[in-house]
């Protein structure tokens, strides 16, 4: 399974590499990484149809999270959909409402635990 | 005989007449004393002669010339003294001279006897002349004597005057002095006054710098607290990570045939983490080390900074800061940021507040737009700040951009003025954008200035000699 980490902190790439060592090595994740909205758009437009599940951050300087997630939904949302997740540092209602209208399958807040992550994409497959 | 009886009277009426004259009562009290007893002693003296019948009419003659002679000899000075000179020389003159020639020569004066009888006559005549004469010009005297006291007294009530005047004129000067100290006394007070006014004043001034600065640091806290979670997860993660990896370490190495090559990578993955730590950790504390360079006084001192990395810095900061006070607002923040800005030597403690006022005043313009828009149902505006940096003749300039409100035609002339505040009562100080500008100009010989359209958006242009 592909998943697109899209984050603009560039050590989220090592941090997830790590967490996710063992699940990389059995094959059974395949991790690929964007530092912006701007360039995971360039990404999926490269390799349409690759990536299964996409875990995205709200506040990037640039493109916002939200912003991505629009273009996702009405560019990149050929069937199956990937299944796109937001995170965020601010877990208010409001932004979760508002991920949730513009089509995000789940909400997660920072700092991410990562067992409940591992279990939320092991039940996605 | 008979000229005993005769020269009694008239020797004391010739007395009388002197002592009147030279006004002797008041001129020579003691003498005339002595003369008032030339009634007694001589009526006595008199008596005596009467009894005895001895001729003493000279005897009396003698007595009053002498002390006729005395009197106006004692009072020569006088003029009525000379007056009365005049008047008795001529009768004792012919007196002596009778007297002399009936004595040397009795024929000689039984012959000529009618001669001297006129004589003495004619100098009777001219005493009695000269009584008039001389009561003219005593009562002359007496009269100038009157007018002299009567000058005096005028003099003298002149004095008066002129001394009740100077008394007043005193108590006046003594009345205006004490009102000139009382006025003295009540500016002292009112200068005293004033200056524990101004006193006052400016410690005000300075508890408002604070508090305005305490102001921004309280919009700080929240986007600080989110800059310091992010490294502060990093750190957490990576720690956690590390454990894991030790654990598959350990494992590996108790293996009976072990995988040296993975060993060597998880060995290299430790590493890179706790270097991740490392920096995540003083990347958190540097934050905290900008917070509490804040919330300190300044210290003035100008160093190199790199104004790219504080304009991002606190474009965040203020982002975060607002984000966190209000849940429900959004905006896209980004810089544009001139590489070749280079070094420029501020006081960043400063520059940095200046930055921080500016950008949240923007966030607070799109947030303003945003309420606003919502409200009438637009739903395409997208609010916006950038941060953008140049280095232009040799100056470096930055601009802080929002498309929010914009500022009025109207305030546009007071924005920098202290106090000024379109915000709530309560919610700004007024301070902020006074402050900023004191610090761009005053502290750095630049220029600070706003263009604005209203409802389209503002942008604060900061320049600052490289």
């Amino acid at each position: 399974m592909k998943i697109l980490v899209v984050d603009d902190e560039i050590d989220v790439k090592d941090l997830f590499q790590q967490r996710f060592r063992r699940e990389i090595r059995s094959g059974e994740f395949e991790l690929a990484f964007a530092n912006s909205g701007e360039e995971a758009l360039t990404y999926l437009t490269s390799r349409p149809l690759e990536v299964v599940l996409i875990l995205s951050d709200i506040n990037m300087p640039g493109m916002s999270g939200f912003e991505l997630l629009r273009h996702i939904r009405s560019e990149f949302n050929a069937p199956p959909p990937p299944v796109v997740m937001m995170i965020t540092a601010y877990g208010d209602a409001q932004s979760e409402q508002q991920a949730t209208e513009l089509g995000a399958n789940d909400f997660l807040t920072k700092p991410l635990d990562f067992t409940l992550l591992k279990n939320k994409l092991r039940h996605i497959m | 005989m008979e000229n005993t009886y005769l020269a009694f009277p008239f020797a004391g009426l010739a007395l009388l007449f002197v002592r009147r004259t030279l006004d002797t009562a008041t001129r020579l009290p003691d003498w005339d004393r002595a003369l008032k007893k030339y009634w007694a002693v001589g009526g006595v003296t008199l008596g005596i002669s009467i009894a005895t019948s001895t001729d003493i009419a000279e005897l009396f003659w003698a007595v009053a010339f002498a002390a006729i002679g005395l009197l106006i000899w004692l009072e020569r000075s006088y003029r009525p003294a000379r007056t009365l000179l005049l008047a008795l020389a001529p009768f004792v003159v012919i007196y002596l001279f009778s007297k002399l020639i009936r004595w040397v020569l009795p024929a000689f004066h039984e012959t000529y006897d009618d001669y001297f009888s006129s004589a003495g006559a004619f100098a009777m005549l001219w005493i009695i002349v000269f009584f008039f004469i001389a009561n003219r010009q005593k009562k002359d005297l007496i009269k100038l004597q009157q007018e002299r006291d009567q000058e005096r007294e005028v003099e003298a009530s002149l004095r008066r005057i002129e001394a009740e005047q100077r008394r007043r004129i005193e108590e006046k000067k003594q009345e205006l002095e004490y009102l000139v100290a009382e006025r003295t006394t009540e500016i002292t007070r009112q200068k005293d006054e004033l200056e524990q006014t101004l006193v006052e004043l400016k410690d005000t001034q300075s508890q408002l710098i604070q508090s305005e600065k305490m102001a921004s640091l309280g919009e700080l806290t929240a986007g600080i607290a989110h800059e310091i979670q992010n490294p502060l997860n990093f750190v957490n993660n990576f720690s956690e990570v590390s454990v894991e990896l030790l654990d598959e370490l350990a494992e590996e190495q108790h293996k009976p045939n072990r995988d040296l090559e993975l060993e060597a990578e998880l060995l290299a993955d430790l590493r890179q983490n706790l270097q991740k730590i490392s920096q995540h950790g003083g990347r958190a504390s540097s934050i905290v080390r900008g917070m509490l360079q804040h919330s300190r006084a300044s210290t003035g001192q100008r160093e190199p900074t790199d104004l790219n990395a504080l304009s991002d810095e606190y474009l965040r900061l203020a982002y975060h800061g607002l984000r966190a006070k209000d849940k429900t607002f959004n905006a896209q923040f980004s810089t544009d940021l001139d590489p070749d800005l280079g070094m420029v030597t501020v006081v960043s403690q400063d520059m940095g507040r200046v930055l921080l006022n500016l950008i949240t005043n923007a966030f607070y313009a799109v947030r303003q737009r945003q309420k606003e828009e919502s409200v009438t149902g637009e739903m395409a505006y997208q609010p916006t700040v950038r941060v953008q940096t140049r280095c232009q003749n040799g100056r470096a300039e930055i601009r802080v951009i929002d498309n929010g409100t914009g500022i009025p035609e109207s305030a546009m002339g007071k924005i920098f003025q202290p106090f000024f505040t379109t915000k709530p009562t309560g919610e700004g100080t007024g301070l902020g954008l006074s402050m900023a500008y004191d610090i761009v100009t005053k502290g750095h010989n630049g220029t600070l200035s706003a263009e604005s359209q209203e409802g389209e958006g503002t942008t604060f242009v900061i320049t600052l000699p490289a």
